[in-house]
């Protein structure tokens, strides 16, 4: 680890905020777990907090903390040293908090309570999806110069894949009921990450029974090993495509 | 020792750099002065490679500085506004900063010792007043002894008795040698330090003089006067 992100890393873990998220997330966890009988219940009601809570805090907090480090990184910048160093060095910070948040709060309980394969899904994806969001922040913080207008990104870029998505899915399901459009979807679902480990999630309970015919094509698309190759290519996509195409910003960016 | 070949830069449609050709030459203190948005910062920033012209050429010690940057570790910058991660403390900064420099770089404590900043190392940053930061800002600049410093606007919000050690430390490195580059409004204090002026508008040099040739151009003996002076012969207002 190089000194730049030990140091920044450090500031991190300092942070109120960050500690107060794991804390948080801990608490949640535990009493999710402790107070339902049914496991499967308590799996359901840690998803969508997973899936909720994660990405809003993970890329609204990395982007809040990139646009407060600009004069830092401009002192670094005067410095001797690559500027692709100093944007690695900011997200592999992040990346850890974040991650690392995510496995000592809500891993810990989901490892002790849930069976394995379905913890390790859970662990894959909680992971995944903080990474992700934390990837996005950067990418949302490097379009503009303008703070307001970046966390306006941020948020945009949550509400959209947490909420809009799904409407959006939901019309096209509802337009065209009468068409065999559900490769389709199901093709348009994983390409969201939130509703793809949404679904891998699911898929490892007895409730996806419940999801009927569509259920049997998630199944048929996700439920095997390739499908979980294909679930985590795309999941490696969004976690790295959106950090790349900032840091090649910042590589030209005037600061 | 730094050469400037026409550079050009603008953000959108606005033209911030409109061919800035000039030398800063060592053993020079130099005072990069004009208006509000006259190109200044931008100026400092392209000299250290954080703003990329897209025209003309810069040059440090004869060489470009396009994609380079070993250079920066000739040199020293003292931003305007430092503000540093909040829940770090002043020793974890200086280490980081060190940590970042080639080994065997030597190092120059004398502002750090003179700012007594080994008193209080292991405040956090957070908790610094706007002038301990300024003083944490300027001892880093000078820590490396550099060739170049590059100081903007160094002695906004330090007490009087820091500025004055501030501005011995520069009169100092400027006889031995080193280019100092200071940007600043407070025109009355720098008369004890530079040896040139630099007066840019409009995203050009407007001139560049030496400060004796100013004083006996005009015969002010104190530069702000003779600037405002200069300044209103040639119709700058």
């Amino acid at each position: 680890m190089n000194s730049i992100t030990r140091f920044i890393l450090t500031d991190l873990l300092r942070n109120k905020f960050i500690l107060v998220y794991t804390l948080g997330l801990a608490a949640l966890s535990w009493s999710i777990f402790a107070l339902e009988d049914n496991s499967t219940k308590g799996i359901l009601s840690l998803l969508n907090i997973i899936l909720l809570i994660t990405p809003l805090v993970s890329v609204l907090f990395s982007t809040i903390y990139i646009y407060n480090s600009a004069e830092f990184i401009e002192l670094l910048l005067s410095q001797p040293i690559r500027r692709s160093r100093i944007w690695n060095s900011l997200f592999v910070s992040l990346l850890l908090s974040f991650t690392a948040s995510f496995i000592i709060a809500a891993g810990i309980p989901i490892i002790l309570f849930v069976d394995t394969n379905t913890a390790l899904v859970m662990l894959l994806s909680g992971v995944f999806i903080s990474a992700i969001f934390v990837s996005l922040a950067f990418l949302c913080s490097i379009v503009t110069r303008d703070k307001a207008r970046g966390i306006g990104l941020a948020v945009m870029s949550w509400l959209y894949t947490t909420l809009l998505f799904d409407t959006l899915v939901l019309f096209l399901l509802f337009q065209f009921a009468d068409y065999p459009i559900e490769g389709l979807v199901a093709g348009l679902t994983i390409s969201n990450p939130v509703d793809l480990s949404r679904i891998l999630i699911l898929l490892q309970l007895d409730t996806s029974a419940l999801m009927g015919y569509t259920g049997a094509i998630f199944n048929q698309f996700i439920g095997n090993t390739a499908g979980m190759v294909i679930a985590i290519a795309v999941l490696s996509i969004w976690w790295l495509v959106p950090y790349y195409t900032s840091l090649r910003k910042f590589n030209r960016k005037d600061l | 020792m730094i050469e400037l070949n026409d550079v050009h830069k603008s953000f959108g449609k606005l033209n911030v750099l409109n061919g800035v050709s000039t030398r800063l030459e060592a053993g020079e203190c130099i005072a990069l002065i004009g208006p509000n948005g006259c190109g200044k910062t931008t100026l400092i920033k392209s000299i250290l490679g954080m703003v990329i012209p897209q025209k003309g050429d810069i040059r440090f010690q004869g060489e470009s500085i396009r994609d380079a940057i070993e250079y920066r570790s000739k040199i020293g910058y003292m931003p305007q506004i430092g503000v540093y991660p909040e829940n770090m403390n002043i020793e974890q900064v200086f280490d980081t900063i060190r940590s970042l420099r080639p080994t065997g770089q030597n190092t120059d404590t004398d502002l750090y010792e003179a700012y007594r900043l080994e008193t209080m190392l292991q405040k956090k940053m957070r908790t610094l007043s706007g002038g301990t930061t300024q003083k944490v800002s300027a001892a880093l600049a000078f820590l490396f002894s550099p060739d170049v410093l590059i100081l903007d606007e160094p002695t906004a919000g330090l007490d009087p008795v820091a500025a004055n050690v501030l501005k011995d430390k520069i009169i100092a490195e400027r006889k031995r040698g080193k280019l100092i580059l200071i940007t600043s409004h407070l025109l009355d204090e720098l008369d004890e330090l530079i040896t040139r002026v630099i007066y840019m508008q409009d995203g050009r040099i407007a001139f560049h003089k030496s400060a004796d040739e100013m004083r006996s151009e005009s015969g002010e003996q104190r530069i702000s006067k003779t600037l405002l002076r200069v300044l209103n012969q040639q119709g700058y207002e």
